[in-house]
């Protein structure tokens, strides 16, 4: 039997101590964590950095390792710093060795790199290694080589070669969200379908319970499944919470995908016990022959300005989309000349579609409308000058000829704002490995007093 | 009432979105099951029919469908990081049932 304690759904968001307090009292064998994710953007990992605040990061992580130092368990953490790059697992690393010294904690650190070389890749494609997954975009060998980070998401295998160096502390790249919780289990014998339908359902901690704020989440494997306990005071697991935690984020309810095989959960069964817990059985892992791991990538696609200009006059609120098109039209015919290079504008419409777009359905006039224009160019320079060429019109523009001059509403001087460089996830695809640490590299650090 | 009690979009990785429609009851399960197709769903979401995936679950009063994200997430047209406002267009397709 294995207890893995999930303190909160990923480091940074925030733990609750005690919460972590009764979950560390139910004497668990590891503390495991997330601590990323893409659903942010590909900025993070178009950049190598983290989405949270150090020092939220920091003081959440200083919880976990004073309670890993007095359960003298190990602590667990995949996906550091958002993305998972290399230079993220670094970042915590840092923290980590700021916080022993603090605490005056000597200890074995394993790290798990997982950032790729983009020519590595762009050969293991060029030699068939490399396959699309569904709804792939379509790639080339220099879609690879131009990401600015690849990462391979680490399964079960290589956190448990990880854990494997007795290390005290895993600090784990990009990891799938699963493997970090069901890799001890695994690596004791615990039932396979279990293990992995356990791992998904705290991943995010206590999401699969009646009060998802509540943050803890424990799970207890063994050889015929799992059983889902909350450590909030007065939480409830019931077999509704955990079954509907299958739906989140997963295109597929019943089927997983992780690193050698697919995990499917259409026979399991969830019984209520113990008056706040549910007990699982029945899942399915289905090995796969081959053995592949998710490649995640992003690359720059240009510089952003954006610039915000609020539209409050009824006459021009009410005639917006021909106002826009007027003034688009206006600005590149006349400004044209005095622009090289490619770029895009595009304007939202705050107050008609700019959420859905061209998907929105509802034709209600709003009483004011923002102008959000967005411009995407080479460079960041470049960008900031053609949004300053089309201040003038976002600021006088008039609706017709013969009109007083009208004067709309900027928030900010100055109103354009440099956004920096845009990034896109360009990569759907999993890479074939001979051996699952090829992608990979393992590192045992001695740190502390 | 509603024939919902809540619906929620979100990511599923980067290139999908998922859309979860909690029904109120096994009525309203009943209901929708027939009622709410996935070429309206499809159509709302400007997906193609083909590849949106549905699940209807009975045992949580759940369908739930699954698309290929129109622009891909966080990309320079995408307009809503998470996906979460998807979720409104099929609120709206209930409502007017």
């Amino acid at each position: 039997m294995v207890k893995v304690l999930i303190p909160s759904g990923a480091l940074g968001i925030s733990v609750d101590p005690d919460a972590l307090e009764r979950g560390l009292q139910m004497q668990p064998d590891i503390i495991a964590i997330d601590g990323g994710s893409t659903d942010s953007g590909p900025h993070y990992l178009g950049t190598g950095t983290c989405k949270y605040s150090r020092a939220s990061v920091k003081r959440e992580w200083r919880l976990l390792m004073l309670a890993r130092a007095r359960l003298g368990v190990p602590l667990l953490i995949g996906t550091a710093g958002t993305c998972g790059t290399d230079s993220m697992v670094d970042w915590l690393l840092d923290i980590t060795r700021e916080i022993a010294a603090e605490e005056g904690q000597s200890l074995r650190v394993a790290a798990l790199y997982c950032s790729q070389d983009t020519g590595a890749v762009a050969q293991s494609f060029a030699g068939g290694a490399v396959s699309a997954l569904p709804g792939a975009p379509e790639i080339s060998a220099k879609t690879i080589t131009d990401c600015s980070n690849i990462v391979a998401l680490a399964g079960a295998e290589q956190i448990r070669a990880a854990l494997a160096t007795g290390a005290e502390i895993v600090i784990a790249g990009r990891s799938t969200d699963t493997a970090v919780i069901a890799a001890l289990p695994l690596a004791r014998g615990c039932h396979p379908g279990g293990a992995w339908h356990g791992a998904k359902i705290g991943e995010c901690g206590a999401l699969a319970t009646n009060n998802p704020a509540s943050g803890s989440i424990l799970i207890e494997f063994d050889d015929e499944g799992f059983t889902v306990q909350p450590t909030g005071e007065g939480v409830l697991a019931t077999p509704t919470t955990v079954f509907a935690h299958m739906l989140y984020e997963n295109t597929d309810p019943f089927i997983l995908y992780e690193p050698g095989g697919h995990l499917d959960v259409t026979e399991a069964t969830y019984q209520p016990v113990n008056g706040n817990s549910v007990r699982v059985q029945g899942s399915v892992w289905n090995p796969d022959a081959r053995y592949t791991v998710k490649l995640e990538g992003a690359q720059m696609a240009g510089y952003q300005t954006a610039s915000l200009v609020l539209v409050r006059d009824r006459r021009y609120v009410g005639a917006i989309t021909q106002w826009i098109q007027q003034l688009q039209a206006t600005f590149e015919q006349r400004e044209g000349d005095n622009i090289s290079g490619d770029y895009t504008l595009e304007f939202r419409l705050i107050g008609a579609n700019a959420t859905l777009g061209g998907l929105e359905t509802q034709v209600e006039g709003a009483h004011e409308i923002g102008v959000l224009s967005i411009i995407t160019a080479p460079t960041q320079q470049s960008a900031n000058d053609i949004a300053k060429l089309l201040n003038p019109y976002l600021l006088h523009y008039a609706l017709t000829p013969n009109e007083p001059m009208p004067t709309f509403a900027f928030p900010f001087s100055p109103p354009e704002m440099d956004r920096g460089a845009l990034h896109e996830f360009v990569l759907n695809h999993v890479l074939e490995l001979a051996d699952p640490m090829d992608a990979f590299r393992l590192e045992v650090k001695e740190i502390g007093a | 009432m509603s024939l919902v009690q809540d619906i929620r979009s979100k990511n599923a990785g980067p290139f999908w979105i998922t859309i979860d429609v909690f029904c109120a009851d096994a009525a309203a399960f009943a209901r929708l099951n027939s009622a709410l197709t996935t070429a309206m769903v499809a159509q709302a979401l400007n997906a193609d029919l083909a590849r949106v995936q549905r699940f209807d679950i009975a045992a949580l009063n759940v369908i739930k469908f699954s698309a290929p994200r129109e622009v891909v997430q966080g990309s320079r047209a995408d307009r809503d990081m998470h996906g979460a406002s998807y979720a409104v267009l099929i609120k709206e397709l209930v409502d007017a049932l």
